[in-house]
């Protein structure tokens, strides 16, 4: 296997975050009811007129610039003449001849440290298909066109990477851009980002490149690294046993770990494309792209080096934060409150992700404002509640930003602050627990746990464990 | 006639439109798309050397919508376009993918 190399290109579709379909009004909620985002243009009816949303060009050129690409100044849209009912107009509106951004690239880093840039050849505009389900009652298709129209952008890498290891940091890399940027949350399980690999072996040393086959249906990246080995293996294996490898579209079965034919050879790949004439072309201005220049995010790498220096944080936090664009806004802002950097951090790495973990929701559904975590950090840093209770409050707050330090306050739950109805409190515990009071005098230093664990039950929580420790050690 | 449309092209061009033609049919549209092959090459005949490539014949840029929501639902009218329709999608031949 070692003398042979594999070269791997990706195709990435990438569904855009617009409120709308590309040509249309049609909403691109997801969860309706089948066909209720549909209108005579999604649905292709003969007479309709599609017309282009502005929003989608905007995104589609965002992401050209976060590549280092050439934005195309003058483009058009193309139709790929296919039949397939999930393509009601019997044709994509796609783009072939005048792509919105060409000759890009990313620079990515592997888990094990290899740095290479990946070249981007094009990305594309086009619409997206529907959605077909089999129905077994029938023994025929239902066609639901929700999905029909979606806005896509489909990004074409050059063959560029050699390992399943690149691959994935190509897309980790594509996937944070692009949901910086907000144009897409690039889920690959949820399918608003997938990738189809095209791959081909050969020896090493070769120049030429072999034949290459185009793997679809990977919706994780395990299954894509999954695929790369079993295609890779599968070519070796061809060539060694003196086959030839057939360029083809192959569908990856992830639960059977192998792949096989898509279409037959009957199927003739011929798209006729040609310039959709209902479709007006596109004039890129220098303004346009100023304007969504100035408009580029921060991106994760600037800001995993600012957060070292300027909040001298860990590279655990660091690299957690900046994970999601909402979650470090949150960060920032919650700090700009006033808040120390590292208790930020600690309610977001903690409870925030433990919360949103518990409750299946994503960092862009937190509730809270940052003004009310910054409250909350304030009331544990002058010790108004402990941390038991402001775990208590965060939980409501998390769930409807409320106001912590008025909840604690409705709640009685304020720590008390009065010294001597704390002693009063631990002096009784003291009284009514003489075994335990004997064990920490011989040498039993957990028994003070459990006099503490009493005095919090006795104050109703409403106290500072730190202090019932330093009173009981000096009472006992 | 300048163009012949061989037997194969006719095959493959009824493939591509999912057309069946008969023997007969096949005659005719050879015929046909000859003689439309032959229209168009009377366009190689211009001198377009100082011709524009064009792809609209209209000089107009830029029609954009704005991204907001106007369509409402409307399946009904919408599936009345259906063949056969089950619990509000359209019914059509098996398909595997």
């Amino acid at each position: 296997m070692s003398d042979y190399e594999t070269v791997i290109g990706l195709e990435v579709h990438v569904e855009l975050a617009t409120k709308t379909k590309i040509f249309c009004g049609c909403s691109t909620e997801f969860g309706g009811d089948p066909n209720t985002h549909t209108c005579p243009v999604c649905t292709g009816m003969p007479g309709s007129l599609p017309v282009l949303n502005r929003q989608v060009l905007e995104y589609a050129i965002a992401v050209g610039l976060a590549t280092n690409c050439d934005i195309t100044r003058y483009c058009k849209f193309d139709r790929k003449n296919y039949f397939y009912p999930d393509n009601p107009q019997n044709y994509q509106i796609s783009q072939l001849y005048l792509p919105i951004c060409r000759n890009g690239h990313v620079d990515i880093r592997t888990e094990s440290g290899v740095e290479k840039a990946v070249r981007i050849h094009e990305i594309h505009m086009e619409e997206d298909a529907g959605k077909l389900i089999h129905d077994d009652w029938l023994d025929a298709s239902l066609v639901d066109y929700n999905r029909s129209g979606v806005p896509l952008i489909e990004i074409v890498s050059e063959p560029d990477m050699r390992s399943a290891e690149e691959v994935i940091a190509y897309l980790e890399k594509l996937r944070m851009t692009i949901s910086y940027l907000g144009a897409s949350d690039c889920k690959l399980q949820e399918g608003s980002m997938r990738a189809d690999v095209n791959l081909s072996v050969r020896k090493a040393g070769e120049t030429e490149f072999g034949t290459r086959t185009e793997m679809k249906n990977l919706n994780s990246f395990k299954a894509i690294a999954r695929a790369i080995a079993g295609e890779t293996e599968r070519q070796i294996d061809l060539i060694e046993s003196g086959e030839k490898v057939i360029q083809e579209t192959r569908r990856w079965d992830d639960d059977k770990e192998c792949s096989y034919a898509m279409r037959s050879k009957e199927d003739a790949q011929d798209y006729r494309y040609f310039p959709d004439p209902d479709l007006v072309p596109i004039s890129v201005s220098e303004e346009l792209l100023d304007e969504i220049r100035s408009r580029e995010p921060e991106f994760r790498e600037a800001k995993i080096v600012r957060y070292a220096e300027e909040f001298g944080l860990p590279e655990k936090d660091i690299l957690l934060i900046t994970e999601n664009k909402h979650l470090a806004d949150v960060f920032e802002e919650t700090v700009a409150c006033g808040a120390p950097a590292k208790k930020v951090s600690n309610w977001l790495m903690v409870e925030t992700m433990r919360l949103l973990k518990e409750n299946n929701l994503d960092p862009e559904d937190i509730r809270f404002s940052p003004a009310n975590l910054a409250s909350l950090i304030k009331l544990t840093e002058d010790r108004t509640v402990n941390s038991t209770v402001a775990k208590e409050v965060f939980e409501e707050m998390f769930k409807s930003d409320c106001d912590p330090a008025k909840y604690v306050e409705e709640h009685g739950l304020a720590t008390q602050n009065d010294e001597g109805a704390l002693r009063e409190t631990i002096q009784k515990v003291i009284a009514d627990n003489p075994q335990s009071v004997d064990d920490y005098h011989n040498g039993k230093e957990k028994a003070i746990g459990f006099l503490v664990g009493q005095t919090m039950k006795a104050m109703q929580g409403k106290c500072d464990p730190g202090s019932v420790n330093k009173i009981l050690k000096e009472l006992l | 006639m300048a163009n012949i449309i061989s037997d194969e092209t006719i095959e493959y061009v009824g493939i591509l439109a999912k057309l069946e033609l008969s023997d007969e049919e096949k005659e005719a549209a050879k015929s046909d798309m000859g003689r439309m092959l032959d229209y168009i090459d009377m366009l190689g005949e211009l001198d377009t050397d100082d011709v524009e490539p064009m792809s609209h014949a209209f000089p107009v840029q830029n029609v954009f919508r704005e991204d907001v929501v106007t369509g409402t639902d409307i399946r009904d009218q919408i599936l009345k376009n259906a063949p056969e329709e089950k619990d509000g999608m359209f019914v059509v031949p098996k398909t595997f993918d």
